[in-house]
């Protein structure tokens, strides 16, 4: 990628379509047992009312090569089960991510026709730069996972599939 | 048609795909900025839009009075899953033996 922080515009936004209900998007998402299994691989910890802590862990594989425990922390906002979720996030596993603070993310869970629904994630990344980057994809090349595109392509693998883009063969 | 289709229909144009690489450079613009860059009609930039975004390649939202265009790189990621990840992999595999057999060879 030749992706550079001035290429990215302060807000991002992704959508995919997932064969699927949108309560199995929503436990995707808020669940432990699930985010294990696609993208960065880390459990979560969601209390879900307004004003609860957001709690995003390393995955075992990221703390073998010394991350702590705590990568990413915030602050839910909204929620609506199964279709809005509202919050903050910041990077805290990296001190540079860390000092720019808190971003907000926005989860949309759509029923669309034939039994698909449509995902879809706004992260507003103002003074966020660095972040920017990484969730745009654009440390993949460092190690840093894929992004958003990454996590929310797997996300779409696991729930259609039943399997992880690792064990399909590719990351 | 595929979702796969409408994709490839709809990167098999250059000014699709100037708009998508304006986006890349900024997200979130409006039509008006949009079509300031490029040599055509409002009408002719819709159209085009409305394709990128039937394809999912672009997603509109409203921001009070404007309408923003964001590029949205999940069907090129899911293409590359589908058919440039796995065909790359088997030429590096085959890279890595050919490797490991001249190193056997040695």
């Amino acid at each position: 990628m030749t992706t550079t922080a001035t290429a990215i515009g302060t807000t991002q936004v992704y959508r995919v379509y997932i064969k699927t209900t949108p309560q199995a998007i929503w436990d995707a998402i808020t669940k432990p047992e699930w985010t294990e299994r696609y993208g960065y691989c880390g459990r979560v910890d969601y209390d879900l009312r307004r004003g609860g802590a957001y709690t995003g862990y390393s995955s075992e594989g990221m703390r073998a090569a010394g991350a702590p425990d705590i990568a990413v922390d915030g602050e839910v906002l909204k929620v609506d089960p199964p279709h809005k979720l509202v919050q903050t996030f910041r990077m805290v596993m990296d001190p540079t991510m860390a000092a720019q603070g808190f971003t907000r993310l926005t989860y949309e869970i759509e029923e669309r026709k034939n039994g698909v629904t449509r995902l879809t994630l706004t992260h507003e990344l103002e003074g966020a730069p660095v972040l920017a980057v990484l969730m745009s994809g654009g440390m993949e090349d460092q190690g840093a996972g894929g992004g958003w595109s990454w996590v929310l392509s797997g996300l779409k693998t696991l729930l259609e599939t039943g399997q992880s883009l690792d064990a399909s063969g590719h990351q | 048609m595929t979702d796969d289709d409408l994709v490839f229909k709809a990167l098999a144009d250059p000014t699709r795909r100037f708009l998508l690489d304006l986006l890349f450079q900024r997200d979130g613009r409006t039509l008006t900025e949009l079509e300031s860059e490029l040599e055509m009609t409002r009408f002719g930039v819709m159209k085009h839009l409305r394709v990128l975004e039937d394809a999912g390649l672009v997603v509109a939202r409203r921001s009070g009075r404007e309408k923003l265009h964001f590029l949205n790189p999940i069907p090129i990621q899911l293409l590359h899953d589908r058919w440039i990840g796995k065909y790359r992999e088997r030429y590096a595999s085959a890279l890595i033996d050919l490797k490991s057999e001249l190193e056997d060879m040695a």
